[in-house]
């Protein structure tokens, strides 16, 4: 499960792809929040346009990282989920703490 | 009612053959010809249920992890995923959203959830002490519409 992130002064990007289970969110967590308590960014973008499979544990790993971006006072954007990991995720109501930014709307994929 | 076809597998339980089940799993249910959400459902809630035997009934070992599914006239799927770990004392309160005895792994205690929300039916049976076996059930009804 690869990640490329992307620092400029106001936010981080992470470029999610692959697949978010239990065993890749632990890689995923310690690149992301390395790359956020480096750069002490406002924005957290989490950009899933390459996410092909997420399981409740890609919702942990939102939750976790809007914790994260709450005690530095920032805020979490999610953008490009694919339409079955937004299904996933509007199980969780997390789309009231953190906002879903739609460029482009995704396949089912 | 007898299975027309029907699979069984076992796994160490180990996270990296978290993606290995669920993949095994839609290939198996593949036949069937169901559409990308159907699959996605069956691989997200077989997902859940394997991810919470590694977790939960296996906690801190490497316990086996069996998968047993059929597959019934009428395109009925049903996938039993079994685990001989520490089982649940209140298996009500365990599919309560939210609930979650893991605190340090980012759980959001949605597995049960989902699994009941994306599947048809779901069954749970768990004594403390020799495991839990869930039951998906799903019909699979678009013949990859």
């Amino acid at each position: 499960m690869p990640v490329d992130i992307d620092i400029d002064e106001s936010s981080v990007t992470a470029y999610l792809s692959g697949e978010i289970d239990h065993h890749s969110a632990a890689e995923l967590r310690r690149t992301i929040d390395e790359a956020v308590e480096h750069a002490y960014p406002e924005v957290l973008v989490l950009d899933f346009g390459g996410v092909t499979f997420m399981d409740s544990s890609g919702i942990g790993l939102v939750m976790g990282r809007w914790k994260l971006m709450r005690d530095i006072s920032g805020r979490v954007v999610i953008e490009n989920a694919p339409k079955a990991i937004k299904k996933v995720m509007k199980m969780s109501g997390i789309e009231k703490l953190v906002s879903m930014d739609d460029k482009k709307e995704g396949s089912f994929v | 009612m007898k299975p027309i076809n029907e699979m069984k597998l076992s796994f160490e339980g180990r996270s990296c053959n978290e993606s290995f089940a669920r993949s095994a799993v839609a290939a198996f249910v593949a036949v069937l010809d169901p559409n990308m959400e159907e699959l996605s459902d069956i691989k997200t809630a077989v997902s859940e249920a394997v991810t919470n035997c590694i977790v939960h009934g296996y906690r801190d070992k490497i316990g086996t992890v069996y998968i047993h599914a059929k597959i019934f006239e009428g395109a009925r799927v049903s996938i039993n995923i079994k685990d001989r770990g520490c089982g649940i004392a209140d298996v009500k309160k365990a599919m309560e959203p939210l609930f979650t005895t893991c605190e340090t792994g980012e759980r959001a205690g949605l597995g049960f959830s989902i699994m009941g929300s994306f599947m048809d039916r779901l069954r749970v049976r768990s004594k403390p002490g020799s495991g839990t076996s869930v039951t998906l059930e799903k019909i699979i009804v678009s013949k990859g519409k």
